[in-house]
């Protein structure tokens, strides 16, 4: 198991200066808000659906380091990605790009906080299209 | 009963500061204001109820319970003698600092609170001195108006003469020391104030009790409220003390066992204070080692707690304040300022910070620290926190200092 300093290496220092996709998206497709209680960390995600592809994701917030180096992460797998691949993202592929597999259990709700806005966010787009949205909702609860 | 005793001599009686953590490394315990560690005399003290004298109190009449009942008892005594409080009935134990104010909330607020009535808080309390309004104003259309605070994070008392004016302040609800800021509150002026427009004072000294001495026959408030875990005592043990007047017309908290006097199919007569507030199996072994807790304090005299907690803050500052990049929050001034060090790390995330120092075995808060309308009031997202006790070192300041060094390093600096 990598040792806590292990995690603060150079790319997460990067991205928490100079977060990707970071700004806001006027009149997204979709738009989803979510915060964690005890650490006050808050990312908002927008994205543009066009012909079934995320065109466009940008997020907004604040957090730690951690946070805002897996947001860039996802907010970059996600982009010009279809709907149908984005759901199939699972938590180790954010955290295997920055190394955090092994990330200690109070901090993995700041690396996956993101996901879990993503993930909620498409379950608004989805619920009224597709019979199996309720998949994204669950997965979204569960993943911390 | 004062002792010149050392710190090397206090650590020795707290078997968790002996252990290692990470990597091998000493534990340098900075998260007093969340909760103390426990001496020895408080872990045998509960160890010895459940060993030997466990029992249900108050109404069996065996062997165990006169002694668990005795045992009891006599911590309410020793709370007494402690806040130096005339009548021993007007202490209720409870589970902490945030059910006391509940307590008063619900027990008294919804008798006594109106429409339009205002009730007085500050900008830095604990969100269990914020809540509790909240729910009560809202339910009653009653209004929350909040004192706030200057640069130095000290109360603006020319916002609670203003609340005054209006006539309609029922209640003034504030803590005795800032649990982000440290700041100590002057409680005196505005107990003062408030006694001379005929308002209730609840004070929280949740971070009080523990550091300084606090004397309830002088202060002359109507509700005081504090925890034990946060003074070498257990947790799931706390005190609300109130006026015995304001105890016996309020109505019941929780209905239940013990807190009765007779019940009848369709009603009920209480019990006399203070149990019609302590409804249901209390908690038992942790109260009793809440004594040894308090015991262990008086050995020590709270000048001693206090000075030694003066002398390594004001140490940790001066280093502190060494650092480039190194915001401080809270006044300088140690004569208002408890043993909590609220600070800011150039961009570094309080979250991020506390991973990396915690690498180094140190344990400091890093968040908001349940006090949101005193960050959004600093306009900052968290802080990082370091609180002292009285088995606390200046070469526990020096790690702390050199971890802050490598984390410097580690986010390039």
């Amino acid at each position: 198991m990598s040792s806590n300093a292990d995690i603060y290496h150079e790319m997460i220092v990067d991205y928490s200066r100079h977060p990707s996709n970071f700004g806001k998206i006027e009149n997204p497709t979709i738009q989803y808000h979510d915060s964690n209680p005890l650490c006050g960390d808050s990312i908002d995600i927008f994205m543009n659906v066009e012909a079934d592809k995320v065109s466009d994701i940008k997020f907004h917030g604040r957090g730690c380091a951690i946070c805002m180096a897996c947001t860039s992460v996802l907010t970059e797998i996600v982009k010009g990605k279809s709907i149908e691949d984005v759901r199939k993202i699972q938590k180790n592929d954010v955290l295997g790009e920055l190394g955090l597999e092994n990330l200690q259990a109070v901090r993995i709700k700041c690396a996956l906080l993101s996901l879990k806005v993503l993930k909620y966010g498409l379950y608004s787009y989805l619920a009224s299209k597709d019979a199996n949205a309720d998949a994204l909702k669950q997965e979204a609860s569960s993943l911390y | 009963m004062q002792t010149a005793i050392s710190v090397e001599q206090i650590r020795k009686d707290f078997p968790i500061l002996q252990r290692k953590v990470r990597n091998d490394k000493s534990l340098v315990y900075l998260d007093n204001a969340a909760t103390t560690q426990k001496p020895i005399q408080v872990i045998n003290a509960i160890t010895d109820f459940y060993t030997n004298h466990n029992s249900n109190i108050h109404r069996a009449v065996h062997a165990l319970a006169e002694e668990a009942t005795e045992a009891y008892e006599m911590t309410r005594d020793k709370v007494a003698n402690f806040l130096n409080i005339k009548d021993r009935q007007e202490i209720v134990f409870v589970r902490g600092t945030t059910e006391a104010i509940n307590l008063v909330a619900y027990a008294w607020g919804r008798q006594n609170i109106k429409e339009g009535d205002i009730i007085v808080t500050t900008e830095y309390e604990h969100h269990s001195n914020i809540v509790p309004w909240q729910l009560l104003t809202q339910e009653k259309k009653a209004k929350l108006e909040y004192i706030g605070i200057d640069d130095n994070g000290e109360l603006i008392l020319n916002h609670l003469d203003q609340f005054l004016a209006t006539g309609k302040v029922k209640l003034v609800a504030v803590s005795q020391m800032s649990n982000v800021l440290g700041t100590i509150t002057d409680v005196a002026t505005i107990i003062a104030k408030c006694k001379k427009a005929g308002v209730r004072v609840l004070i929280d000294g949740a971070q009080s009790v523990p550091h300084m001495k606090v004397d309830l026959g002088m202060m002359d408030c109507d509700f005081f409220a504090f925890s034990g875990h946060k003074m070498l005592g257990p947790t799931g043990v706390g005190v609300l003390w109130a006026k015995k007047e304001l105890l016996e017309q309020m109505a019941p908290f929780h209905g239940g066992g013990d807190m009765i006097r007779e019940v009848h199919k369709y009603e009920t007569t209480w019990n006399d204070l203070p149990y019609k507030f302590e409804a249901g199996t209390p908690n038992i072994a942790d109260v009793i080692g809440f004594a040894a807790a308090i015991d262990y304090l008086n050995n020590l005299g709270m000048d001693y707690v206090r000075a030694h907690e003066i002398e390594i803050t004001k140490y940790a500052l001066e280093q502190l304040s060494k650092i480039n990049g190194l915001k401080l929050y809270g006044t300088p001034d140690m004569t208002k300022r408890g043993g909590v060090i609220s600070f800011n790390f150039a961009d570094i995330h309080p979250h991020d910070l506390a991973t990396i120092i915690d690498e180094d075995g140190i344990a400091i808060r890093s968040g908001h620290h349940c006090a949101q309308v005193l960050m959004e009031k600093l306009d900052i997202a968290a802080t990082s926190r370091a609180s002292f006790y009285i088995y606390n070192t200046k070469e526990e300041v020096d790690v702390l200092i050199n971890s802050l060094a490598r984390a410097a390093r580690l986010f390039k600096l």
